[in-house]
C-alpha cells in the first residue's frame, strides 16, 4: 500500500533526483503529499521518509516547524487573513472579526461542512493593497466585509473558477529535460573547478 | 485572467518618472514571458558576461557596489569575494522568502519578470564558478512559483539554462523550490537549513557568511532576489552607468514599498540614496501625502525590524548611512506610514506579536522574551497593565539586546539618537528586532502607555503568604 499515486510517485522521485542530498526534497515532498490529500497523513510521512532516506519522526520533526503543513483535516478552502502592521492599519483585524462571524468559527477553526478553514496570517507581501487575504494562497486585495461575503457566497455556490483545492500551490511544475540537465552536484564528487573557470584560469596562466 | 476577484497579476507597482533598472518591463502585460524578455534586451546581460572572463564579471559587480537588497545592505561583490578559493563545489541559493512586515518587492520581481531574476542567477554562477543554483521562493507565493517554473521551462528549452549554456562550456542547473511558512527562513543560514530538509533555525556564528560554510558544508552564496535582478542590466550597461544613478555610497536604484495611511500606497523604483522620505511620502510623483484630513504620526523606515521614525526624519535620504546614524535602518525597502489615528501601543503590539509568533525557539532570550513582550503589551492594551510594565518591557528588551538600543532622537525631551545596529544575545537578529517598536514608542509616546495603565503596581496576594510581595497603595 503506497500513499502516493503512481503519477505522483514519479514526480516525487524526480524531485529527489534534483538534489545532491535526498533529504533536501523533504519540504517539496510534503507539499506534494498535501496537494494529493489536502493534508499530510502518517502514511504520507512514512513514504516520504523512505524516499528521503530518513525516519518518519524526522519528517514530522521538520514538517511541524512550518505552518503551511497541516497534520489533520482542514477545509477545502483555507482563508488566510493578514493582520500584520500594514493591513492592521487599514482594517485587517476588523476584517478577521467579520470573517469569524460570517463563517461562525474562531481563527484556526473549520466550518461544519468542511468547506472553510479560517486563519490569520503574517505579512504576505501585498502591503500596498491592504487589507488583503489569501484563499488557498491566491490573493484578494483591499477586501471589504462585503467583498468577503460575496467571496464566500461564490465559493459555496461553486463559482470558484481556477481556485484549486487546498494543498495545490504552483500548478505548473518545473521540468528539466534529460539532455539539458547540467548535473546534480554532490558535495563529495565535485572537488574540481568547473570547466569554464578552469579554462579561464589556464588561459590566464598562458597569457601571464 | 482575474476572475471572481482573485488577482492574476500583482498590482501595487506605480510607474513614476525616473530611471528604471529592475522594473523596466513591469508595464507590459506579458512581462513574464520569454518572448517579451527577449524583445526587450533580455539575456543580453548573460551574453555580455559569457563574452568576458569570470573574474572580470565579478570585478564589474564589485566596482558597481551593488548593495544587497535583502535587509543587511552588504555589497554583493564583497560577499562574493568571501568564497574560499578551490573548495569546490560552490552553490548559489536565491533568497525569495520575502516576509518582512511591510516588504513587497521581491514578489513583484518574481511574478512580473522571472527571466530577469534567472539571468541574474546565471551571471552570478558564471562569475564565481557556482555549479548548482537553488531558487527558494516563499511557500505562500503560488503565482510566483508558477511564473518561475514556466520561465525556467522556457529558459531550459531555449538553451539559457542547463548544460552548455548558449553553446559554451558554462553549465548550471537552476532548481526551483519553495518554503512552507516560516519568516525566520529569510535568515540565510536558516534558509540553508530549510534547504537541507531541516527545521528552519539559524546556525551558530561564526562563520558569519555561508560563503565559508553553507549548503551541505560547502561554500554558498546567498543573495536576495532584487540584488540578482540588477545584474543583467549591469552587465549590459556597465558599472559606470549604474553608478550614475543614486548616491556614491548607494549607487543604482531601489524598489521601495510604501504602505499604510498614504493617499497612494505603492511600490516605487527610485534612485538609491538620493530621494528623501519626504519626497517619497509626500511627492506628487509618489505617495501624495497622508490620507485626507490627517497628519503623520510616525513611520517605519525599513520593515518590521526597524526602529521607528517621526516628522523630523522626513528629510533624510533613503540611504543606509544617514538612516543608521539617526537610529534606524533602511532594511528591506519597506516604509509603513502611520497617521494620527494610530494607537502607538496597539501598533507596537502588532509588530511584537509577529516576532513572538515567528521566533524559531532556538535562543532563550528571543523565545521567552518575545512572548513576554507580547503578553505585557496585550495586558496594557486590555487595561490590565501595571506601572512597572513599562520598565519591564525595556528590561526584557535589554536581555535580548543589551546596552543602549538603536532609537531615534527625541528632540522634545533632549534625547540623542542611538545609532544602528543593536547588540544581541541571540544567534540572529529576530529577537533584537522585536525590541525596535517597543523602544521607539516608549521613548516617544510614554504618555500613551501611562494613560492605559490604571492598575496598581503589583497584584495583591491574598493566599497563604508564601509568595506575598509588596503591595503598593495607589
Amino acid at each position: 500500500m503506497s500513499f502516493f499515486t503512481s503519477a505522483n510517485l514519479d514526480i516525487a522521485r524526480e524531485i529527489v533526483s534534483r538534489y545532491p542530498v535526498p533529504r533536501s526534497a523533504l519540504i517539496p515532498l510534503l507539499h506534494l503529499a498535501q496537494e494529493q490529500h489536502g493534508w499530510v497523513t502518517d502514511d504520507a510521512m512514512r513514504e516520504i521518509a523512505d524516499l528521503c532516506g530518513i525516519t518518519p519522526a524526522e519528517v514530522k520533526g521538520t514538517g511541524s516547524f512550518y505552518e503551511m503543513f497541516k497534520f489533520g483535516p482542514v477545509g477545502s478552502y483555507l482563508i488566510n487573513v493578514c493582520t500584520n502592521i500594514s493591513c492592521m492599519l487599514l482594517g485587517g483585524e476588523e476584517l478577521l472579526d467579520h470573517a469569524q462571524q460570517r463563517l461562525g468559527v474562531k481563527t484556526g477553526g473549520t466550518t461544519d461542512d468542511g468547506m472553510f478553514t479560517l486563519e490569520d496570517v503574517e505579512c504576505v507581501a501585498a502591503c500596498t493593497e491592504a487589507p488583503c487575504l489569501q484563499v488557498n494562497y491566491r490573493y484578494r486585495l483591499r477586501v471589504t466585509n462585503n467583498d468577503f461575503d460575496e467571496m464566500i457566497d461564490d465559493i459555496r455556490a461553486g463559482r470558484v473558477d481556477d481556485l484549486p483545492q487546498h494543498g495545490t500551490l504552483a500548478r505548473i511544475r518545473q521540468r528539466i529535460p534529460t539532455d539539458k540537465l547540467a548535473g546534480v552536484v554532490h558535495p563529495d564528487d565535485a572537488r574540481e573547478a568547473p570547466v569554464w573557470l578552469a579554462r579561464n584560469a589556464a588561459e590566464d596562466s598562458v597569457v601571464g | 485572467m482575474a476572475t471572481n476577484g482573485y488577482v492574476a497579476h500583482a498590482p501595487g507597482y506605480v510607474d513614476n518618472e525616473g530611471p528604471k533598472i529592475v522594473s523596466e518591463r513591469f508595464g507590459y502585460a506579458d512581462s513574464f514571458t520569454l518572448a517579451r524578455f527577449e524583445a526587450t534586451g533580455g539575456y543580453e546581460g548573460l551574453r555580455a558576461a559569457l563574452a568576458r572572463r569570470p573574474a572580470d564579471v565579478h570585478d564589474e559587480v564589485r566596482s558597481a557596489t551593488v548593495l544587497g537588497r535583502g535587509g543587511a545592505g552588504f555589497p554583493a561583490g564583497v560577499k562574493w569575494g568571501f568564497l574560499p578559493p578551490g573548495k569546490f563545489p560552490y552553490y548559489l541559493v536565491v533568497n525569495g522568502d520575502e516576509s518582512e512586515p511591510g516588504t513587497y518587492k521581491d514578489r513583484l520581481l518574481m511574478e512580473r519578470d522571472p527571466h530577469q531574476l534567472i539571468e541574474g542567477c546565471l551571471i552570478t554562477c558564471y562569475a564565481l564558478g557556482l555549479t548548482q543554483c537553488f531558487l527558494y521562493v516563499r511557500g505562500e507565493m503560488a503565482l510566483a512559483q508558477e511564473r518561475i517554473a514556466t520561465a525556467l521551462n522556457e529558459a531550459y528549452d531555449a538553451g539559457y539554462v542547463g548544460r552548455n549554456i548558449l553553446d559554451t562550456d558554462f553549465s548550471v542547473d537552476i532548481v526551483l523550490t519553495w518554503g512552507a511558512g516560516a519568516y525566520i527562513v529569510g535568515e540565510e543560514t536558516a534558509l540553508i537549513e530549510s534547504l537541507e530538509g531541516n527545521r528552519g533555525m539559524p546556525r551558530l556564528k561564526p562563520p558569519y557568511f555561508p560563503a565559508a560554510i553553507g549548503l551541505y558544508g560547502q561554500p554558498t552564496i546567498v543573495n536576495n532576489v532584487e540584488t540578482l535582478a540588477n545584474l543583467g542590466w549591469l552587465l549590459v550597461n556597465g558599472a559606470e552607468q549604474y553608478k550614475s544613478y543614486g548616491s556614491e555610497a548607494s549607487p543604482g536604484t531601489r524598489l521601495f514599498a510604501v504602505s499604510g495611511h498614504v493617499r497612494r500606497p505603492g511600490v516605487y523604483e527610485v534612485e538609491h540614496g538620493v530621494t528623501t522620505f519626504r519626497e517619497l511620502i509626500y511627492g506628487d510623483n509618489f505617495c501624495q501625502g497622508i490620507r485626507e484630513g490627517h497628519e503623520l504620526k510616525m513611520f517605519i523606515p525599513g520593515g518590521g525590524s526597524a526602529p521607528w521614525f517621526f516628522e523630523e526624519h522626513l528629510d533624510l535620504p533613503l540611504e543606509a548611512g544617514p538612516v543608521g546614524a539617526a537610529g534606524s535602518m533602511l532594511g528591506s525597502g519597506a516604509i509603513v506610514v502611520m497617521d494620527d489615528t494610530t494607537d502607538a501601543v496597539k501598533a507596537t503590539l502588532r509588530v511584537v506579536r509577529f516576532f513572538a509568533r515567528e521566533s524559531c525557539g532556538k535562543c532563550t532570550p528571543c523565545r521567552e522574551g518575545t512572548t513576554w513582550e507580547e503578553r505585557i503589551l496585550q495586558r496594557i492594551l486590555d487595561g490590565e497593565g501595571r506601572h512597572s510594565d513599562i520598565d519591564m518591557l525595556l528590561d526584557i528588551g535589554d536581555n535580548i539586546s543589551p546596552g543602549p538600543y538603536p532609537v531615534a532622537a527625541n528632540p522634545h525631551e533632549g534625547l540623542e539618537a542611538v545609532p544602528f545596529p543593536p547588540k544581541q544575545t541571540t544567534i540572529c537578529p529576530l529577537g533584537p528586532s522585536s525590541v525596535a517598536p517597543i523602544v521607539s514608542t516608549i521613548r516617544r509616546f510614554r504618555h500613551e502607555y501611562e494613560a492605559k495603565i490604571t492598575r496598581r503596581d503589583s497584584i495583591p496576594v491574598r493566599a497563604q503568604g508564601v509568595f506575598v510581595t509588596e503591595c503598593s497603595s495607589d
